[in-house]
């Protein structure tokens, strides 16, 4: 009972995601098919590669001509994120066998780990909850890019609804989770801070890694301070 | 021609999927057992908001005063401890609203 209850709550926690990956993937469906992917193919490289970001950094760069290399380091460097939130979601995953960990996080993406992220500071995280919350979004990014190649031009302009919004909002959410005071603000404001910067003048998701590198930087100074401020403590 | 597979986008879709999945389980398998303490917990800790908040802020900050008044709507949902869903459709609801008198 447990267990699928598990399943059921992560279903539950990603299913407005769902409705916010359905233009995403059709879109990038579309964008694959303009650039000569079959619906097959534009199939399988979402079932595989499975990564948003790189899937439409791949469908610009091929179209540039760049050689295989060159799009594996920049796959690679847009999905160093994910190195982040698989060392932090470790933590929530020492029960799990290593081969099960490690198949299961084939489908880590920012949606799911957040969502973990959230859960974790409140329950503890089973195999269940995390296919709970990884599998419906595997599900619905595949199918839908796979129906976009098809389909075509069948996208709207999700702006005019604000559904490009939801993946924002999701996070705002999960990260109003983690207030702890003023140590959490000094955090935010540094990895804000430090990501849009490098948004404005870093090509790529350099950004990414600016901001959290940032955030983990004031953390790792204000640690020392509380020390400081009360040796007892410790 | 739906089911075109061509053997050069195989190759490339396979190397790719290598590429990101690497990337997932990276960090897993580096602090997999690993006990951190003090300052390193301290970093560790922060990851999730740090990375959070990093990955929206050109979103938020960077598109316009719609998507920065939307995102404070957002977070005093999210403050208020509406529902996860709830706190979403506001965001989405605020920001379409906002796009259209901003």
């Amino acid at each position: 009972m447990k267990i699928s209850a598990d399943l059921r709550q992560g279903m539950v926690d990603i299913s407005p995601m769902l409705l916010a990956y359905i233009p995403i993937s059709a879109l990038w469906g579309t964008v694959a098919a303009s650039h000569g992917l079959s619906p097959l193919e534009a199939y399988l490289m979402s079932v595989w590669v499975y990564s948003g970001a790189a899937q439409f950094a791949a469908m610009d760069l091929g179209s540039q001509g760049i050689s295989l290399l060159s799009l594996l380091i920049a796959v690679f460097t847009l999905s160093l994120r994910h190195s982040l939130m698989s060392a932090s979601v470790s933590r929530h995953m020492e029960s799990f066998s290593r081969s099960k960990a490690s198949v299961l996080l084939f489908w880590l993406t920012d949606e799911a780990w957040a969502l973990i992220e959230r859960r974790a500071l409140s329950h503890k995280i089973s195999p269940s909850y995390f296919i709970g919350v990884a599998l419906p979004l595997w599900l619905c990014w595949t199918l839908f890019s796979a129906l976009g190649a098809w389909l075509g031009n069948a996208v709207g302009n999700t702006a005019a609804i604000g559904l490009d919004f939801a993946f924002a909002a999701m996070f705002i959410a999960v990260v109003a989770g983690f207030w702890k005071g003023a140590s959490t603000a000094a955090v935010l404001i540094a990895s804000a801070t430090a990501a849009v910067v490098a948004k404005l003048y870093l090509p790529g998701a350099w950004y990414i890694l600016a901001g959290g590198g940032a955030g983990m930087l004031v953390a790792l100074l204000a640690y020392r301070d509380v020390k400081e401020v009360q040796p007892d403590a410790i | 021609m739906p089911f075109d597979v061509g053997v050069n986008i195989l190759i490339a879709i396979f190397c790719m999927g290598l590429a990101t999945y690497a990337t997932r389980l990276a960090g897993y398998w580096l602090l997999r057992g690993q006990v951190v303490t003090g300052r390193v917990k301290a970093a560790m800790d922060a990851v999730p908001p740090a990375i959070l908040t990093a990955v929206i802020a050109p979103t938020v900050f960077l598109q316009g005063p719609a998507e920065m008044l939307a995102g404070a709507t957002t977070l005093a949902a999210a403050l208020l401890r509406l529902p996860l869903l709830v706190t979403i459709l506001v965001g989405v609801g605020s920001v379409a609203a906002l796009r259209l008198i901003m």
